[in-house]
């Protein structure tokens, strides 16, 4: 087999362009800058650490059934484990993205990161509904009848049914789970390759580098504080 | 390589400072750990609310007169379901909700056929074995004509008023109302032993995990509001954020569930489609925020980020 032929393969343009947006020093750092110091910043990772916490004690109910937690005592308190789990990732999530936002941190072309970022926490409130109307208690069935009104007003629920119980368990442990993860494995690669924002320099001539797609170095006039170019 | 000018609120300066050592791999492994043992901390402190299910065997026992009247309701074609439009029956686009001119609704039509005389009254009735007096009373209601079931069901709601339950009876002097004092009757005491819930399962499968004709017919009734108040979980209680208990509930809505609560929004028959609306207004103006100019100025322009970057302000107004 020939260089060229490997070349042309679709597993080494795909490792090859992997690795270049995103070597292992990038995926896994063991720096970081040094503005990189604030409170603020421990609200990412421990909305990724509820979310694992979510899905485990989700995993969990779903092992002994839709019904169990009703029955048995262990079950209850694993429904308290994921309810409680799901309040510090919404918590914890709000925070992260208001942070974000007085950070403005889709400067230098991480705009995609805050889109995904969005498109995350507007997932999470779909997980997040599927899941009390497949509590198959008082609250599902109050908030499945009122909530239908509306999905129902944008026509759609004639496709997404609250008051079908069976469906909507479905959605809560099968699609949208499957959704959010892609969407945090996407959201979390590309701040790896992104890094992370840096703080406004907004009265000084700067120097910036944009990563994708070709790397670009624009000058820039000096700014006064505040100003909207 | 070119050259443009630079844009506070797009472009970020190169970081040429330094760097501090940084373990991901540990600053993970103890964020889960701290996670799961506060999730532990407020399970055992809090729990979780699990309020039973209402059947419709229990609000029937609980409420005879107001299951009855839901039933008449069903029967005269007056309850919301009944008059709901879609995705449910077929009813005039001014039924639906509507954005302006865009009737989503009425458009996508009706997928989940109900029709609430034969679906939640007769076809259950119908169900019912070795009940002679009944099976007479079924059939003279097939056989009459519209207008006749009209005049007996108009007469029965007439008198529904004064209805009263006596002696595990539905008890209501309604004249000329042809079979509708048996239907009504025998359909409640069919809710109180439980069949009807069984009945209401849609599907015609042994299996099935569709509960869409059971809770509609129930939140038709007052009983499940009723329940739903003492549960603060009305919508002119910020209910759309609450579930039963004092728990958090979904705290996340609280915008969603604050345009619930003003004008024109709390007075309009069109309040979800509007609410939704501009909601969608309002969440795709955050997510393209990027790309909004003055918007993208606020966080540089309310100078929160001097907050969050203290340290490095000071560190940089030392070294200058």
């Amino acid at each position: 087999m020939s260089t060229s032929e490997i070349d042309r393969q679709w597993t080494t343009r795909l490792r090859r362009r992997s690795f270049g947006k995103l070597p292992p020093e990038k995926m896994l750092p063991d720096t970081q800058p040094s503005y990189v110091s604030s409170w603020i910043y421990v609200f990412g990772v421990t909305t990724i650490s509820a979310l694992i916490v979510v899905i485990a004690t989700g995993c969990v109910l779903a092992i002994f059934g839709p019904e169990w937690w009703h029955v048995s005592s262990v079950g209850h308190f694993v429904n308290s484990l994921h309810l409680w789990s799901v309040e510090i990732f919404f918590f914890a999530m709000v925070v992260h993205l208001w942070g974000k936002y007085f950070m403005a941190a889709w400067r230098g072309g991480r705009a995609m990161t805050w889109i995904t970022g969005m498109v995350l926490f507007l997932a999470s409130i779909v997980t997040a509904l599927t899941g009390y109307v497949s509590q198959t208690n008082f609250d599902s069935q109050w908030i499945s009848t009122q909530a239908k009104d509306a999905i129902n007003s944008t026509g759609g629920g004639a496709f997404f049914n609250l008051l079908n119980p069976g469906q909507m368990l479905m959605w809560h442990i099968v699609l949208m789970p499957l959704i959010l993860v892609a969407l945090v494995g996407v959201h979390v690669v590309m701040v790896r390759i992104k890094g992370v924002v840096p703080p406004f320099e907004d009265d000084r001539v700067v120097q910036v580098v944009q990563v994708a797609p070709v790397a670009q170095v624009v000058t820039a006039a000096p700014v006064a504080p505040g100003a909207e170019q | 390589m070119s050259k443009k000018n630079f844009r506070p609120d797009v472009d970020a300066p190169e970081w040429r400072g330094g760097h501090t050592p940084y373990d991901i791999i540990k600053e993970g492994t103890i964020a889960i750990v701290i996670v799961g043992l506060l999730t532990v901390l407020l399970s055992v402190l809090f729990g979780s609310p699990d309020v039973p299910a209402i059947t419709i065997k229990s609000w029937s026992n609980a409420a005879p007169v107001d299951f009855a009247t839901t039933a008449l309701s069903e029967l005269n074609g007056t309850s919301l379901t009944a008059a709901y439009g879609a995705p449910y029956n077929i009813q005039p686009a001014s039924a639906n909700q509507a954005l302006g001119p865009l009737k989503l609704e009425y458009w996508v039509g009706v997928h989940i056929p109900i029709n609430t005389t034969n679906d939640f009254v007769v076809d259950p009735l119908k169900a019912l074995p070795n009940q002679p007096v009944l099976d007479k009373n079924l059939a003279m209601w097939s056989s009459a004509s519209k207008a006749t079931q009209a005049k007996w069901v108009t007469n029965y709601t007439k008198a529904a008023p004064k209805m009263k339950f006596f002696d595990g009876k539905v008890v209501l002097n309604a004249t000329n109302a042809g079979p509708v004092p048996v239907m009504i009757n025998d359909l409640t005491s069919m809710a109180r032993s439980g069949a009807l819930d069984q009945a209401l399962i849609t599907g015609d499968t042994f299996y099935s995990t569709d509960y869409t004709q059971s809770l509609l017919f129930i939140s038709d009734g007052a009983y499940l509001g009723d329940q739903a108040a003492k549960q603060h979980l009305l919508g002119e209680q910020w209910g759309v954020m609450n579930e039963t208990g004092s728990y958090p509930g979904s705290a996340w809505l609280w915008l969603y569930t604050f345009f619930y609560q003003i004008a024109p929004y709390n007075s309009s028959g069109n309040a979800d489609i509007l609410v939704l609306a501009t909601m969608i207004i309002l969440t795709a103006g955050l997510t393209l925020m990027p790309f909004i100019p003055g918007l993208r100025s606020i966080p540089r322009k309310t100078r929160v980020y001097r907050l969050i970057w203290r340290e490095h302000y000071q560190s940089q107004k030392q070294s200058t």
